[in-house]
């Protein structure tokens, strides 16, 4: 029966339009747009160079974000899991990641044309970007594949062995990350047909991984600590380092998105910063008004809250959305984490799901009210500049990747569980997964 | 007047305290510390080096309590910290001559509480 949901759910949420070619991923390269001769150009290369690399920080700042927020005994744990996910997602992209996700192709997937980088050359791709090297793309997007599941930590954070993680990981990467990237930013992704904006992932990584993340903390359950007492953090300062390298890196991630040195990318940065400062500001304040005190914990994740939800707005909205986009999306995460994550008992211990996916969906959707094509003119107007109409497609966009996303995510969490167990054993979780898992420990109490 | 003196595992606190807290037991003070028993404990490895034998991390209470609560102190840190495996750590009793609160200056008994 789970055998079929996959196909089944496809046509139902396709029509059966989209995917009549699914069986067909190596049929010829599909036909690009016309663009003027591809020539490199050097001030856009080394941008999107730098841009991949500023990325490929914000995995290990995500390490530390997180690795403070948990308890000592398992902050090895953490940064293991997250520094893993640099080794193998990096070698899953340049193998096959990358071809199923951007591979030509009208598909379920792009196929495997590209396995192993096959044709992805140091020519440009006009199907992507006419002015940039085709493998200064793909690397660009291999820190997108990065970051994606490592967010997904953050909810099973704490109790997850080892092994299993590896193993969701890479399947997780395989059947919902690179799929979904390919229907919304391929080639003929039919996402991106239908005129969804999304300038730097907000569907594909953001609610992507926050779906993930809830559907991984219902299915692990929560730890044996979790009703009894609180869990502080132990190092709120790695905490911050971990959000401002996020922020930081965030310029390549929204930015770069323009795969231009242009004004385009002037735009996204500065609606990026924007974001991030209003959503910090936000939470701060709703601290203080609602738990009594301006909490650090609290402006760091309304930083990152902020980031979140302007990513797939950075290309499409100018500083006056910003400023609202970021506003918001501190008062609904700081309403998810605080008080609906308590009501539905759920333990998402570090909020993956409570800030990516609460923020990613807005984001989404205040993309279709926000976006105007006085930014970008390659974009479309949103609800407020007279076009209804974008926000049911950014609607469309968002309950597709939910529910793919949280069924098929489901599905392999449970398969992996079933095979090998997802969780530790309660002895395990109890002396922590530093050194049970990797039998080190992050801190000594001598010398 | 008893000083009870327990070294248990780091992971077994919450449910000590907990145990504790059943027995009425509210006042105790906790330090992290490092110690040898018997066992030789979890080896780590760092980079291929094997450790084995290192001082090993516990959790040690004092507890100040009046005679009658002896035994429902002891039985409270074992319910709480037994595992059944070596490493399950020791409970000391010390006979404790003077107890004093500093706020009000009491003594004996009445200090303890």
């Amino acid at each position: 029966m789970r055998k079929m949901l996959i196909p089944m759910m496809l046509i139902l949420l396709t029509g059966g339009t989209a995917f009549c070619e699914t069986v067909s991923p190596m049929s010829g390269m599909a036909p690009v747009v016309a663009t003027p001769s591809p020539k490199i150009d050097t001030g856009d290369t080394s941008w999107v160079l730098i841009s991949s690399a500023l990325v490929m920080l914000m995995t290990p700042g995500l390490a530390f974000f997180y690795g403070g927020l948990v308890r000592r005994k398992n902050v090895l744990g953490v940064l293991m899991q997250c520094l893993i996910i640099l080794a193998v997602m990096s070698l899953q992209w340049v193998i096959f990641g990358y071809s199923l996700a951007f591979g030509p192709g009208k598909g379920f997937w792009g196929g495997l044309q590209w396995f192993m980088l096959h044709g992805v050359g140091l020519e440009p791709y006009p199907g992507y970007s006419s002015t940039i090297p085709h493998q200064a793309f793909m690397i660009f997007q291999a820190m997108f594949a990065v970051i994606t599941p490592a967010l997904i930590i953050g909810a099973f954070a704490e109790r997850m062995k080892f092994s299993a993680f590896l193993i969701f990981t890479l399947l997780w990467a395989t059947f919902v990350y690179d799929p979904l990237a390919h229907w919304v930013w391929g080639i003929d992704g039919w996402l991106r047909n239908l005129g969804a904006l999304d300038f730097a992932g907000g569907t594909v990584v953001h609610i992507n991984a926050g779906i993930a993340a809830l559907v991984t903390a219902l299915v692990i359950g929560k730890r044996t600590c979790y009703d009894k007492y609180p869990t502080p953090p132990h190092n709120l300062p790695f905490s911050v380092l971990g959000a401002a390298l996020l922020w930081f890196g965030w310029f390549g991630f929204n930015a770069g998105s323009a795969l231009s040195a242009n004004g385009l990318a002037a735009n996204a940065f500065v609606v990026t910063n924007t974001a991030a400062a209003a959503a910090a500001l936000s939470w701060a304040l709703l601290d203080w008004r609602f738990n009594g005190n301006p909490t650090m914990l609290g402006t760091i994740s309304g930083a990152v809250a902020g980031l979140v939800a302007i990513t797939p707005a950075a290309g499409f909205v100018g500083v006056g959305g910003a400023i609202i986009i970021g506003l918001l999306v501190g008062l609904f995460c700081f309403i998810s984490v605080g008080f609906l994550k308590h009501k539905l008992g759920y333990d998402d211990s570090l909020d993956a799901f409570g800030v990516h996916g609460i923020g990613g969906i807005w984001g989404a959707m205040a993309t279709g009210l926000f976006a105007t094509k006085s930014v970008n003119a390659a974009g479309a107007d949103g609800l407020f500049f007279g076009n209804p109409r974008q926000l049911w497609i950014q609607f469309i966009a968002v309950a597709t990747t939910i529910v793919y996303a949280f069924i098929v995510t489901w599905i392999i969490y449970k398969v992996v569980d079933k095979v090998i167990g997802v969780r530790v054993v309660e002895k395990d979780e109890a002396i922590g997964l530093d050194l049970t898992q990797h039998n080190e420990r992050a801190y000594t109490m001598l010398e | 007047m008893k000083l009870i003196i327990a070294i248990i595992q780091p992971h077994r606190l919450e449910q000590v305290k907990e145990e504790l807290y059943k027995a009425e037991v509210n006042l105790i003070t906790v330090n992290e510390v490092l110690g040898h028993g018997r066992q030789k404990g979890v080896t780590e490895v760092y980079r291929g080096f094997k450790e084995t034998g290192n001082l090993l991390r516990k959790v040690r209470l004092e507890i100040a309590v009046n005679d009658n609560f002896v035994e429902p102190t002891i039985k409270a840190i074992i319910k709480g910290a037994q595992t059944g495996e070596m490493g399950d750590g020791k409970i000391f009793v010390v006979p404790m001559e003077e107890c004093i609160r500093i706020r009000t200056a009491e003594k004996g008994s009445l200090a303890i509480g």
